[in-house]
């Protein structure tokens, strides 16, 4: 590969950034969402008749009433798929329809096709199911009981944590119950599938990998994966809901539009989505951990517990990364993590932005805050002791952390946030407050880059270059949101060295680049972006060549800057040159390609090196909570993060912004709930509750840490879309902090996640009673 | 079915759309404006989010004119019928920018801010700022925090965290003055005022009526007797747009006049029952602000908008929060038949069962009664939530206490979420009953009292005990206002910095 332009040129530091790329289409409605794009008049619309047993046989189906309904043209059961009906991303066990049996409620058993949505939402209710119900497991906690697992156990180890644990001053031994959170992108999910003239489909997907989709609705089909087309302009949000759960809809439109010869659309209303689609799983960590008088982790043993629900789908990565994240910035010098794929008979769980590694990160603070009120110091304190730094460098897993930046980046929040300070006045405040309590707490987060299987660690791009000079870059990269197409063409303009506005963005298409990772694990720009530069580079260097040639020039005397093509004492116009270069039949396209260097985990030894790097990042967050009800305000929050060289530091900010309130929602308001018999009754936006912007506080501080990435990555740049998420987790430690302040740091009572106010309310209450225990005992020696 | 010919041929509907006046014949009464707005016209920018009036992502500005003054107001499409919309201006973003012919202070505001990522939800905050640029505008009223945020409680965004988009709302009308002057309001637009002049007298619509007086309701409730009422219609539209229950016939009871009457004479205050929470934020703002802190935490801009307050009461559900609030002043409900025979109902009675009430079939709610002389009475609102904006009460506690000479003379202390109906915990009022305001004693008997008399229920929304602990501690809490402790309650809107700064400290 050629030298990375990084090291030739300026980052993106002084240049003018352009907006999102769709920012004027999203602002006047002109963004085309797949719902929004014209219907054809023989379109059809898909409910599915789901399930309402968690675990049963199907013992009859009578579907006369469903194919009567007026407007109804076709119903399917799985006998009807022409293909294979395993849907699944990596593994098995994800059946388009239902057979024999249902593992989880709201599973879909078959589909209507209708002419109308509401016919067919209305004809699906129709059905008249019978089950034979068998036992169901619904909870983490049952399945580790019952060893029922969707994948076997896999165990990380260093040093010797049993005899470490023995021979330190204190121990802690206890467990925390993490639940999991709905995706609530605003898009529900959605597909559009339309048959070709040759035997194919083409198929509109609102997914983060359509690649997948296109591989998966080849294998329902029972078509060649070439035979279908997958496009993906946008999503209204993805949050890693749309990575596996979104071919489900592809597929259904597929089958349905082939069987019937017309276009047929497939979206879920928010109902259906929030009951049929998963979410980010539930944990139940349990853990030991040893550490000395001064606060130091010697060690640690962990066993993490994934609610994976019904299938593996992507747990086997989301459960792995949970416990590359369960030291989260610390040194564990002994250590076992043990993590266990836990099967429940509830919607299968899915990737959700940080994909496990919040619940190692909560689990990391959660013993931190513990080990601070048991040696009588401030939290901060013990995360800088055992914050990796020179000497205690080593991850459990065997990778090193190489930049030794976490201390710095702590410590120039804790000045710049005016933590001491804050702390004090905060102490004062809570001494002489009966009511009202206040907390505070600065959390790190170290977050590994890279996806842990390390096949999709691969990106691949598109670019021509018209007679006119205008660009156009196609990647496999999709947008969400988050800004991808924008940076990427960035990365274009930069690298080519013209002007932005000649690179032209548009959707990501099978046809274009084959075989495309998912845009997840935060590597879109990663992986993209160098693709997309490896591709301007070759046609540089094309040009370059013909430049040479054709005005005798040395290499050194060809270059392309400002919008400007040199050539030794002349310059041209880039438009001029590019027709000049085309008349001289010089090729003006090129893919690129990249795979991340330097990767690769054992994971028989369970060591290695899953990330090419670590994105890092603090932030302080400070509440006030009301001794009453457990209500609580954010009232200030001030963050730190490390994305290297950025690329758009509007974008950015953007994308930490919104992970924070993302990450403090999954631990506030956003609670998951079912009931006895595994359904889910948080089934709607009225029951449960996302942030608004009133939970946002008015003092909401972000500013980036000014340090390239050490790795050779796109200019320098580092990861952001996931990191920050686990920032929200200083909202968190700061309510547990204020609840700890009744019984003045003496003891850090137990709070549950998400800390609703009735969670914060019994945390109060705990820290009371500790209180009182303590006065009493004190008394009891008098 | 979904889309059914009625077979009439006159124009029954008419409305301006965006810059074009809109007449249509053929519409099920249930139709939302948001599938009319995509479905009808092609108009995609706005979407739906949940079809459930709960993120905001349809939302629409609308204008009304009303004795000359034409406002705007939000609400949401995807829980609104077409029909109820009759006479008014409907707004969508694809009008915006081509109202003036450059991108509204809204729009360039949110462009410039950042504040759209995936986009989906922006049409819906565009409109939303939209409505308040024009609103502020109009009363030359400043744009403070405050304001974007109430703006904004019924629009939700994923990807932002909303900093931008509250910027946005911050800084729209300096950067519509600083570059390019947006002048003109809708508001003040004489094109639209005169366009919707013309379009104010609508013949009735077989399926949808507007009966304009009470007399014309009665007639109406006769003559089809099994129709439903709708008034904003935001918990009746979700049988519809989430059960996908086709309705027959609507009866909309927001055009009766004397429905609409939000009025005090020297001894009570009367409340229409087609007056919406909105109508009543504005009344009560200076008058009880007590009440008007308790709205805002109640749904969302843009329902209240459009939610009524007889709605609210005849819907009959235990976590409603405006029942526990009649509770405490004993407010007295007037109710009519289709007959024309009226009576009244003391709402301590109207409640039967879950779900339950007094109203017959035939019957509707016609107005409350207020005793003034109780509304001068120290009065508290409580309501606990897992979110501060738009959401249901776990528990939400009414209260009032007449002193005299010291003692409580009458107390109320009125519950919602604690059990099958909105309920009082007349136990517990009687122990503080003739008691001195200071007798912590009693206050404790009150809540042992409380403990035994109410067993309400664990959901999703909280556990039976945690409803129990929130009824006696907001009763403690209650007390401690009465005896002039200063107590922080947190709402929606944030804190004031310098309550923050006191909280708690002046305890009694």
């Amino acid at each position: 590969m050629r030298k990375l332009p990084s090291d030739l040129v300026t980052g993106f530091k002084n240049d003018k950034l352009p907006m999102h790329e769709s920012a004027m289409k999203h602002v006047t409605g002109q963004a085309v969402y797949i719902d929004d794009m014209p219907e054809w008049p023989n379109e059809l619309h898909v409910a599915t008749g789901k399930s309402t047993e968690a675990h049963a046989d199907i013992v009859s189906i009578n579907l006369d009433k469903v194919k009567a309904y007026p407007g109804v043209v076709d119903v399917i059961v799985q006998s009807d798929i022409p293909g294979e009906v395993d849907v699944s991303p990596v593994l098995s066990g994800d059946l388009l329809l239902a057979g024999d049996f249902v593992h989880h409620i709201g599973q879909a058993i078959f589909a209507v096709a209708a002419t109308s949505f509401r016919a067919a939402k209305q004809a699906a209710e129709l059905a008249e199911v019978t089950y034979a119900p068998r036992e169901a497991t619904l909870h983490p906690k049952e399945s580790l009981a019952r060893q029922e697992f969707v994948l076997p156990t896999h165990t990380i180890c260093c040093g010797d944590p049993k005899v470490a644990m023995a021979k330190a001053a204190h121990t802690i031994k206890s467990d925390i119950y993490i639940k999991g959170q709905e995706h609530f992108y605003l898009e529900g999910q959605i597909s559009v599938a339309t048959p070709n003239e040759d035997g194919g489909v083409v198929v509109y997907a609102s997914s983060q990998h359509p690649a997948e989709v296109q591989k998966l609705v080849a294998k329902v089909l029972g078509l060649s994966v070439a035979q279908v087309l997958v496009e993906t302009r946008r999503m209204g949000g993805g949050f890693g809901g749309k990575e596996s759960q979104a071919a489900t809809l592809s597929c259904m439109a597929a089958v349905l539009a082939a069987r019937n010869g017309c276009p047929v659309k497939y979206r879920m209303p928010r109902q259906d989505d929030m009951v049929q689609t998963g979410k980010r799983h539930d944990f139940w960590n349990r853990y030991e951990v040893g550490f000395s008088k001064e606060g130091e982790i010697l060690s640690a043993e962990y066993d993490m517990v994934g609610k994976c629900g019904c299938t593996a789908d992507l747990s086997d990565g989301v459960v792995d990364r949970a416990m590359f994240h369960a030291d989260n910035a610390y040194f564990l010098p002994n250590a076992r993590i043990s993590g266990y794929r836990g099967k429940t008979h509830t919607v299968s769980n899915t990737a959700f932005r940080g994909f496990g590694g919040p619940k190692g990160v909560l689990l990391a603070e959660t013993v931190i805050e513990e080990i601070a009120c048991t040696v009588g110091k401030d939290a901060l304190d013990i995360r800088k002791l055992n914050c990796y730094q020179e000497g205690k460098s080593k991850t459990p897993y065997g990778q090193e952390v190489e930049e030794n930046v976490l201390l710095t980046l702590i410590e120039e929040l804790e000045d710049s946030s005016d933590y001491r300070a804050r702390r004090n006045g905060i102490n004062a405040f809570n001494k002489q407050s009966p009511f009202l309590k206040k907390g505070l707490a600065l959390t790190p987060v170290k977050f590994g880059i890279s996806f842990t299987s390390k096949h999709l660690n691969q990106g691949g791009a598109l670019v021509h270059v018209y007679t006119d000079g205008s660009v156009h870059i196609s990647h496999g990269g999709t947008e969400m949101g988050q800004g991808l197409y924008t940076k990427v063409a960035q990365i274009v303009a930069k690298t080519f060295g013209i002007d932005y506005q000649r690179v032209n963005v548009s959707s990501t298409r099978t046809d274009k680049v084959p075989n495309a990772s998912p845009t997840a694990a935060s590597a879109g720009t990663d992986l993209n972006g160098m693709a997309a530069l490896d591709a301007v580079n070759t046609i540089k260097g094309r040009l370059q060549e013909f430049a040479m040639e054709h005005y005798g020039i040395r290499a050194d005397e060809f270059a392309i800057e400002n919008d400007q093509v040199q050539l030794g004492t002349e310059a041209m116009s880039f438009p001029e040159f590019i027709k000049l270069a085309y008349m001289n039949r010089v090729s003006l396209s090129s893919t690129g390609f990249y795979k991340t260097p330097k990767i690769g985990y054992d994971r028989k030894a369970a060591k290695g090196r899953p990330f090419l790097y670590f994105s890092n990042g603090a932030a302080v967050s400070e509440v006030i909570v009301d001794t009453f009800t457990g209500e609580y305000k954010v009232t200030q929050v001030d963050i730190l993060h490390d994305v290297g060289d950025s690329i758009n530091a509007d974008i950015d900010i953007g994308q930490i912004e919104g992970a924070f309130v993302q990450g403090m929602g999954w631990l506030t308001s956003e609670e998951l709930s079912w009931d006895e018999k595994g359904r889910i009754t948080t089934n709607s936006p009225a029951n449960y509750k996302i942030p608004t912007s009133a939970d946002v506080p008015e003092k909401f501080t972000v500013k980036l840490f000014d340090r390239a990435n050490s790795e050779e990555s796109v200019y320098r740049s580092k990861a952001v879309g996931e990191p920050p998420l686990m920032l929200g987790i200083s909202v968190w430690c700061a309510l547990k902090d204020a609840c700890a302040a009744v019984c003045d740091h003496q003891f850090s009572p137990p709070l549950a996640v998400p800390a609703t106010p009735e969670a914060v309310f019994y945390s109060l209450q705990a820290a009371q009673a500790f209180s009182a225990k303590q006065k009493q005992n004190r008394e009891a020696e008098v | 079915m979904p889309f059914e010919i009625k077979g009439f041929e006159e124009n029954i509907l008419k409305f301006l759309l965006n810059d074009k006046v809109i007449e249509d014949s053929s519409l099920p009464s249930d139709f939302t404006a948001l599938r009319y707005l995509r479905e009808e016209q092609g108009l995609a920018g706005t979407k739906e989010g949940c079809a459930s009036g709960d993120c905001g992502a349809c939302t629409l500005l609308v204008g009304a004119l009303e004795e000359g003054k034409l406002t705007y107001s939000t609400l949401n499409s995807c829980i609104t019928p077409i029909q109820s919309l009759a006479g008014k201006h409907l707004v969508s973003v694809e009008y915006l920018a081509t109202l003036n012919g450059q991108l509204h202070p809204a729009q360039q505001a949110m462009v410039d801010c950042h504040g759209s990522q995936c986009g989906f939800c922006t049409p819906g905050f565009v409109l939303s700022l939209a409505g308040l640029y024009e609103n502020s505008q109009a009363e030359d009223m400043p744009i403070d925090r405050e304001s974007v945020c109430d703006a904004i409680s019924g629009n939700l965004c994923r990807c932002t965290g909303y900093r931008p988009i509250i910027d946005a709302g911050l800084s729209m009308v300096a950067s519509a003055t600083k570059d390019a002057p947006y002048i003109e309001l809708m508001g003040k637009n004489d094109k639209i005022k005169a366009q919707l002049k013309d379009i104010q007298q609508q013949e009735a619509d077989p399926v949808y009526l507007r009966p304009a007086s009470l007399n014309a309701l009665i007639d109406a409730k006769t003559t089809h007797s099994d129709a439903k009422l709708i008034a904003g219609g935001t918990d009746l539209m979700l049988e519809n747009t989430q059960r996908f229950h086709d309705f027959g016939t609507l009866i909309d009871v927001s055009y009766v006049a004397e429905l609409k009457q939000l009025s005090a004479d020297d001894t009570k205050l009367t409340l229409g029952a087609s007056v919406t929470y909105r109508d009543l934020e504005d009344y009560s703002q200076h008058r009880y602000p007590h009440i008007y802190t308790l709205l805002s935490r109640i749904a969302s801009r843009q329902i209240r908008n459009r939610g009524t307050i007889g709605g609210n009461v005849a819907n009959a559900s235990p976590i409603a929060d405006l029942p526990p609030l009649l509770l405490a002043f004993d407010a007295d409900i007037n109710m009519m038949k289709a007959d024309g025979h009226a009576r009244t109902v003391n709402i301590n009675d109207f409640y039967t069962g879950y779900k339950t009430t007094l109203l017959g079939d035939d019957e509707l709610i016609t107005d409350f009664d207020i005793d003034l002389a109780k509304l001068a009475q120290f009065h508290r609102f409580y309501k606990v939530s897992k979110r501060m904006e738009d959401d249901i009460s776990s528990v939400m506690l009414a209260v009032r206490f007449a002193v005299q000479d010291d003692k409580i003379t009458d107390v109320r202390f009125a519950f919602g979420g604690m059990a099958a109906t909105p309920i009082r915990a007349v136990n517990a009022e009687h122990c503080l009953m003739n008691k001195n305001t200071v007798d912590e004693h009693a206050l404790e008997q009150a809540i042992d009292a409380l403990r035994t008399e109410l067993t309400p229920l664990s959901d999703m929304r909280a556990s039976a005990q945690y409803r129990l602990d929130m009824a006696c501690n907001l009763i403690r809490k209650a007390w401690l206002e009465l005896n002039g402790t200063e107590v922080v309650t947190f709402s929606g809107h944030g804190l004031p910095e310098s309550s923050l700064n006191i909280g708690g400290m002046s305890h009694a």
